[in-house]
């Protein structure tokens, strides 16, 4: 009997912890899973303020990298998904926890490396660039982490006809880490890296980086916000939810995206249809 | 070296700045695992003293369970509750994923494991010491394991202490199941994490520093505490 006393009373002592911290108050929010991009690039710290006092709804954004980001709205953790992979967006859809995909905004990836240039990559070329670090064996780091900028430089690789399976070696570095984790890797081993505009604007640890190549139209980065689907988890706050999605592609929601620039250069680029 | 100056006058004057968000995600770090600590002594402490005194089948393998599980990685600790707070998961109903309350849970599994491994040795020694005396006042095993905890009352401090380091450090658990939520469930060591992501070497070391302080104060409080309350009652 004592044996249960004890425990027992530290049980309850745990709970009444619980609830003590548990008890603040609750705001009216939603949670949105994004990418890294979008957070690190501080677009959202801009935008979300103006949605707040436009509707009184917080945003919770939990960034992480696209594939991941849509792994947690599969579980019903997240109400909206805000991210940068077209072709898993369109499964994610296909396959039902998604109820519509919107085109929200777009900005550019771009290739960044060592300023001296090793591989004489420097163009407006991006697969003529890749061919040119394979081909140099220069240093190059990968994403690795299925997010959408991971998925991109899959896809160029690709295009570029390099068989990377075959072709891998010690010079492709696979690094599993978020944008801001794989510049800080490139920046300290002079390595190449394909990298989203906005987090590299916002990126202070350069050291000897610089853009290599930018302006190909293939480098384009479009981004597309979903409302998860409440059919599947009947708990996604709907309402705030699409409030959220038809703000963000309102004129007021796409202007304040225009708005957003880093020593006066934009970063994203509205492009909702209207 | 210039690099790590530099972050030390950072973090002065982000102190002397008095920055209210700074001030607010310091408060949830304590707050946070203070929290995970009080739980993880309310269950650690009784759980390491009854394997101490007891005796019963399967406490040998109890033991050595909770010494190998003070080496918990965070990591997987946080995947772990996340999978049960997720809204897939068993618990998914009660919508705690992405709170503090997540990020205390996380940290009172981590944690348990260290405060009753820690008890269960200061424990040993007591019973050791004792053992004659309060058999001889009759007393039963769980009277006894009450006594002794009230006796080593001091001496585990350190424990509590112990666990409460570890909870305060760990980054893998709370950004897991925090989310790192700006103004929600961001402390201090997914903002150090996510500015270092940014490439802001020199403010991350600077928070850095704020948060080995402040957990050094903590410290040298309860260490003058516990020598005031030892002078007094002890």
């Amino acid at each position: 009997m004592q044996v249960r006393n004890i425990l027992r009373r530290g049980l309850a002592a745990a709970t009444m912890i619980m609830i003590g911290l548990g008890a603040s108050a609750q705001d009216r929010f939603i949670t949105v899973a994004s990418t890294t991009s979008t957070e690190q690039s501080g677009l959202f710290a801009h935008l979300l303020p103006a949605f707040e006092k436009a509707t009184g709804i917080k945003v919770r954004v939990v960034a992480l990298g696209t594939g991941q980001a849509l792994g947690l709205a599969r579980r019903g953790d997240a109400d909206v998904v805000f991210v940068h992979d077209k072709a898993a967006e369109e499964k994610f859809i296909a396959e039902s926890y998604g109820v519509k995909r919107q085109e929200v905004m777009y900005n550019d990836f771009i290739l960044v490396g060592p300023k001296a240039d090793p591989a004489k990559a420097l163009g407006r070329d991006i697969l003529e660039g890749l061919r040119r670090v394979e081909a140099a064996k220069a240093p190059f780091v990968s994403r690795g982490d299925k997010s959408g900028t991971h998925a991109a430089e899959l896809r160029y690789w690709k295009l570029a006809g390099v068989d990377l399976d075959a072709r891998k070696g010690p010079w492709y570095r696979d690094t599993g880490s978020g944008m801001g984790p794989a510049l800080n890797t490139a920046a300290s081993m002079n390595a190449y890296i394909l990298a989203d505009r906005g987090t590299w604007l916002n990126f202070k640890n350069r050291g000897e980086m610089g853009i290599v190549v930018e302006g190909d139209k293939a480098l384009f980065n479009q981004y597309g916000v979903i409302l998860v689907n409440p059919a599947r988890h009947t708990h996604v706050k709907q309402a705030d939810g699409q409030k959220f999605i038809d703000w963000v592609v309102s004129k007021d929601g796409q202007q304040a995206i225009a708005d957003y620039k880093i020593g006066g250069e934009q970063l994203f680029f509205p492009n909702a249809a209207k | 070296m210039n690099e790590i100056s530099a972050s030390l006058a950072l973090a002065l004057d982000l102190v002397a700045g008095g920055e209210s968000r700074l001030a607010a995600i310091v408060l949830l770090s304590l707050k946070v695992s203070l929290g995970a600590t009080l739980m993880a002594c309310a269950l650690g402490m009784p759980l390491g003293a009854l394997l101490s005194v007891g005796r019963f089948p399967g406490r040998r393998v109890l033991i050595v369970l909770f010494n190998g599980l003070m080496g918990l990685p965070p990591v997987v600790v946080g995947l772990l509750v996340y999978l049960l707070l997720s809204r897939a998961g068993p618990l998914g109903q009660f919508g705690l994923l992405f709170t503090p309350t997540a990020m205390v849970i996380a940290q009172t599994v981590l944690v348990a494991p260290i405060i009753a491994a820690l008890t269960r040795q200061v424990i040993d020694d007591e019973w050791r010491e004792h053992r004659e005396q309060l058999r001889s006042l009759g007393a039963s095993r769980p009277r006894a394991a009450r006594t002794l905890l009230w006796n080593a009352r001091f001496a585990l401090t350190t424990a509590a202490l112990a666990g409460f380091g570890r909870a305060i450090a760990e980054v893998g658990a709370v950004m897991i199941v925090g989310g790192n939520i700006d103004g929600v469930t961001r402390v201090m060591t997914t903002t150090i994490a996510l500015e270092t992501s940014k490439g802001d070497l020199p403010l991350a070391l600077a928070l850095g520093v704020i948060l080995i302080t402040v957990v050094l104060t903590l410290n040298a409080g309860a260490y003058l505490l516990r020598q005031w309350a030892e002078r007094r009652w002890g």
